[in-house]
């Protein structure tokens, strides 16, 4: 693993790292910020992984942490760690642009509950990342507000949807970032840009004050350098939260001490019927995941997922859909862009058309061919029943295999551009991803070496419903793994 | 939803929603317009006296200012989601057990339509699993009319279109949106087409009122807005299939409802009697002409494009709880109208029994029978006197009791009673022996009476003689003399039972 092109003096990379040195006096949080804004300073105009840097506050925010810490207060877990927030989550007086222009100058009354967390356990948030618009995109092109570009190659995507999230982690502008993944958008930009990321289980962060784009298959995670930073992050930020009626009733998840305890015995699942179109590349770094596992003492065993093949079908019904209700709210009445004309219905329509990007009215369009009158049974009727047996697929699969183990990502990260104007080539960049959301498991990607071009490789675990300690346990053996092979962290 | 879940207790209807027909067993044919039948179901909406709102915890309250009772949810903000009110569950079930339906598991839907009053361009609503299914409400003479389901679902936000013309958004100069009543719960309670005439349909909606409020669901005030009537109208020849249905909305007030249905029945058969289609359509009831008026056709109906909705999971309220809920019912309009027919010996349906329980009076009717009073003529004092005194009646039971004694005892003439009763209901109590003695109402012996009986039969020897002769319009005449001379004093009952027994 690499370490991000660095210019911290004396600050540690990681949250885990920082988080012991502020709480324990060594580090000053002010220090550790600046630190980050200097880094920022230095790359954010070749990489664009912000909407917003929200410097004043997070000076403000990193000065109470120390003010805690003066007097004897511990400022909790993240005590001091600059965290990024993709721009579509809900930030109190802060603008939340979803990277559309619709949303352009909106600030929220509210902060999400994921921001609340974060704040409370002593995280400093230093701004809203980029994403492609209402978080649909595999690349962070479909911003109205600009590209991302990936730091180990800026001619290159960051991925997406939440680029800017796993840009900033990947340039050190944050050891922390929070996404949102509905069909892979945590896990196929952390690949891409060579970090952690992790979509948990459906239902373990709460939703509250995340702008909805596919209510069933949104989840909210971290990125991060390392396995353990995201395991101390999950910590901090998932449990339930009554404010969530899809929140599971449970308390946090408990994963860092997992992390030594190795793989010894535990079923790793090849899926045998897995839709190909992988990169050479990204496969032999698959296989040599495998055998690091195997190496580590992990069994590694054969599963079947018939329907897999059906989920990438399944997804474009189903999340667009859900994208066309979800998004029916942005009017031009209560908020964001107004296009004024001479009545409401003309009104609704200008505002739309001048407020949405194609890829978002494309989905629109879409979502609500599935859901009309004459056509539900066929398209999203179908696509629900697809859901099914996808979940089904699993439950067999996980009878036999403790995790799973895919690529993240078919293909590195590609030109900026290349795939712009072909919506079919960018939805397969999900197709290993999009099954874990429509069943509602958690799935990770680590970084595992690289592949073309030096290009960071990421492998995918997917582990059964509230499996995160196991599916930890394997990244963290992975990380180990590479560590042994020389790979830094 | 399958045919056989439909099938409905309260009569001989099936619905089939796979295929949208409707079949209707003939009406007893008591109520023919022109020789047509009227069909007729009724959709009501009520909101639900609740604290909060139904997804969130702004205030449920009406009447404050404008956009006061807001919040994330309530403004469909971004990021916002609905949290189910425990509250509206349980008042729903209430209303569910009240009207006989089964509680089922159920889910909610998003109903998906553009319009500002509606911040999320979705209504929350229950869609094919309703909480509530087949049930029946059974009018005051027994006629028992089917309820389809009763489900919950939020309301919107209000609209006041300012400038242009009728108060429509199209060619306003601009709209005042108040998102108070915005997520607001209600429970659509949704009749099947049992009802065959104006007259049932006013009961039926003045029973449902009465047991909504009874079960503490609703204020269900049709006047402002907390109960909302929409009706289904169609007619046919006796035997015919059914007819083409119109919805009738924005009745409201029972009056008007009947007045509503009897217009768009007769303006049906004008229509089919001159050989014109009737097309299925929204009218709009206009309270000033007296007529309905279209609103839109079924060709512009919304696709409500209709899902799951993913933001709430499935309701599914446990056997205890709802048996806790079944078991805390209080006792309703039916029961309260059988006890106190049961205890006066008047019809349950007649007059005096509708309006006391109607008024929420039996309870007090019954506590004067308890004080030792006769019940029956605590009934007919409470309907003539208590109009003003609402459900708790500010006289005593005690004192109405005394009063009744004194009456029944022979203390007081009717026409004495009533002048008593009418000082105690305006002094809020009172004792009714002291109010006689000081209205010189003082009791009249037997022996007394007898002399006065005597002295008059003296004195009009024509009119007796006829009453013994048997006319009975002497009688008049005789008891009229025999209460002058008494000053009023002599009971009616007394004077006919004396005169009775002197004729021999």
């Amino acid at each position: 693993m690499t370490t991000p092109a660095n210019i911290h003096s004396n600050i540690p990379t990681t949250a885990a790292a920082i988080a012991d040195g502020v709480r324990s006096g060594a580090l000053k949080a002010v220090d550790v910020l600046e630190a980050h804004l200097a880094q920022i300073a230095a790359r954010e105009g070749d990489i664009h992984a912000f909407n917003l840097v929200t410097a004043d506050e997070a000076r403000a925010a990193a000065a109470r942490v120390d003010a805690d810490v003066a007097a004897g207060r511990d400022p909790g877990v993240l005590a001091g760690v600059p965290i990024a927030l993709k721009d579509n989550m809900c930030t109190r007086g802060i603008p939340t642009t979803c990277s559309s222009k619709i949303l352009e100058g909106w600030r929220p009354p509210y902060d999400a509950t994921v921001v609340q967390r974060l704040a409370a356990a002593g995280a400093v948030a230093i701004g809203k990342t980029n994403l492609d618009e209402f978080a649909m995109g595999s690349s962070t092109e479909n911003s109205a507000f600009g590209v991302t570009f990936n730091p180990r190659d800026t001619s290159r995507v960051s991925g997406g949807s939440s680029g800017g999230s796993a840009a900033a982690v990947a340039a050190g502008f944050s050891p922390i970032s929070i996404g949102s993944d509905t069909g892979g958008s945590i896990r196929q930009p952390a690949a891409l840009c060579g970090v952690v990321g992790v979509k948990p289980t459906y239902g373990t962060v709460s939703r509250y004050g995340l702008v909805a784009y596919a209510s069933s298959l949104d989840q909210m995670g971290p990125f991060s350098i390392d396995v353990r930073d995201s395991a101390l992050v999950l910590e901090a930020i998932s449990g339930h939260d009554p404010m969530d009626s899809t929140s599971i009733p449970q308390a946090p998840l408990s994963l860092q001490h997992v992390l030594s305890q190795g793989v010894e015995g535990l079923r790793v699942g090849r899926i045998t019927d897995m839709p190909s179109g992988a990169d050479p590349d990204v496969t032999a770094r698959l296989e040599a995941a495998f055998d690091a596992l195997k190496a580590a003492g992990a069994k590694i065993v054969d599963v079947e997922m018939p329907s897999m093949k059906y989920a990438l079908t399944a997804y474009y019904l189903i999340a667009p859909a859900e994208a066309s209700s979800n998004l029916a709210r942005y009017d031009g009445v209560r908020y964001g862009l107004r296009v004024n004309t001479t009545d409401t219905n003309a009104m609704y329509s200008a505002t739309r058309t001048a407020g949405f990007g194609e890829e978002v009215k494309r989905r629109i369009m879409l979502g609500t061919y599935a859901l009309s009158a004459g056509y539900y049974d066929a398209y999203y009727g179908k696509a629900l029943k697809v859901r099914r047996l996808i979940s089904d697929d699993f439950a067999r699969a996980y009878t036999k295999a403790d995790v799973l183990l895919t690529p993240t990502s078919p293909i590195v990260a590609f030109p900026v551009g290349e795939k712009s104007d072909d919506p079919l080539a960018m939805y397969l960049c999900d197709i290993y991803t999009i099954p874990t959301n429509l069943a509602g498991h958690p799935a990770m990607s680590v970084p595992f070496g690289t592949g073309a071009h030096g290009l960071p490789v990421g492998v995918q675990i997917l582990a059964p419903t509230l499996g995160e300690q196991v599916m930890f346990k394997v990244a963290a053996s992975l990380e180990r793994s590479m560590i042994a092979a020389g790979g830094a962290k | 939803m399958t045919a056989a879940d439909n099938k409905t207790q309260g009569s001989e209807i099936q619905y089939d929603m796979s295929k949208n027909e409707i079949k209707v067993a003939p009406n007893d044919g008591s109520y023919l317009l022109d020789g047509y039948e009227l069909v007729c179901g009724l959709e009501v909406h009520v909101e639900l006296a609740t604290a909060t709102k139904l997804f969130s915890a702004s205030a449920n309250r009406f009447g404050d200012d404008p956009n006061t009772h807001i919040d994330p949810v309530t403004l469909g903000l971004p990021g916002a989601l609905p949290v189910l009110n425990r509250q509206a569950v349980e008042l729903a079930m209430r209303i569910g057990l009240a009207l006989n339906c089964s509680v089922q598991p159920s889910t909610f839907h998003r109903k998906n339509y553009f319009y500002p009053d509606m911040p999320k361009a979705y209504q929350i609503s229950q869609y094919d699993q309703p909480i509530n299914v087949n049930g029946w409400l059974e009018l005051p003479g027994g006629k028992r009319i089917g309820v389809e389901r009763a489900h919950l679902e939020e309301d919107t936000g209000k609209s006041t279109h300012i400038g242009g013309t009728g108060g429509r958004i199209h060619g306003s100069d601009y709209s005042l949106i108040d998102f108070n009543r915005a997520g607001v719960p209600l429970v659509e309670i949704v009749g099947r087409p049992d009802i065959a005439s104006p007259e049932e349909a006013r009961q039926y909606v003045t029973e449902l009122r009465q047991i909504l409020v009874a079960v503490g669901a609703s204020d269900a005030k049709m006047e402002e807005g907390s109960m909302r009537c929409d009706a289904n109208v169609s007619v046919r020849k006796p035997g015919s299939p059914l007819g083409i249905r119109c919805e009738i909305k924005n009745v409201n007030s029972v009056r008007s409802l009947g007045r509503a249905i009897e217009y768009e029945a007769r303006r049906q058969i004008v229509l089919l009697e001159t050989g014109e289609k009737i097309r299925q359509e929204t009218r709009h009831w206009d309270e000033t002409d007296g007529r309905t008026h279209t609103l839109r056709s079924k060709e512009d109906a919304d696709d409500y494009r209709y899902f799951l909705e993913p933001d709430l999971v499935p309701l599914n309220p446990d056997r205890a709880w709802i048996d806790a809920v079944r078991a805390a019912l209080p006792m309703l309009p039916r029961e309260r109208r059988l006890r106190l027919s049961h205890a006066t010996g008047a019809p349950a349906d007649g007059e005096a029994i509708m309006v006391v329980v109607e008024r929420g009076q039996d309870d007090y009717v019954m506590s004067v029978g308890e004080a030792g009073a006769d019940v029956a003529r605590a009934l007919v004092h409470v309907k003539e006197a208590f109009a003003e005194q609402g459900a708790n009646p500010t006289v005593p039971a005690g004192d109405l009791a005394q009063m009744i004694i004194m009456e029944t005892g022979g203390k007081l003439t009717s026409t004495q009673a009533k002048t008593v009763l009418a000082e105690i209901v305006a002094n809020g109590g009172g004792d009714a022996v002291a109010i006689a003695a000081t209205k010189g109402f003082e009791a009249m012996d037997n022996s007394a009476l007898e002399a006065i009986v005597d002295q008059v039969i003296a004195e009009q020897a024509e009119a007796w003689s006829k009453y013994c002769g048997g006319e009975q319009k002497a009688m008049g005449a005789l008891v009229g003399a025999i209460m002058k001379a008494s000053q009023g004093k002599a009971d009616g009952k007394a004077v006919t039972a004396l005169l009775l027994a002197k004729k021999g």
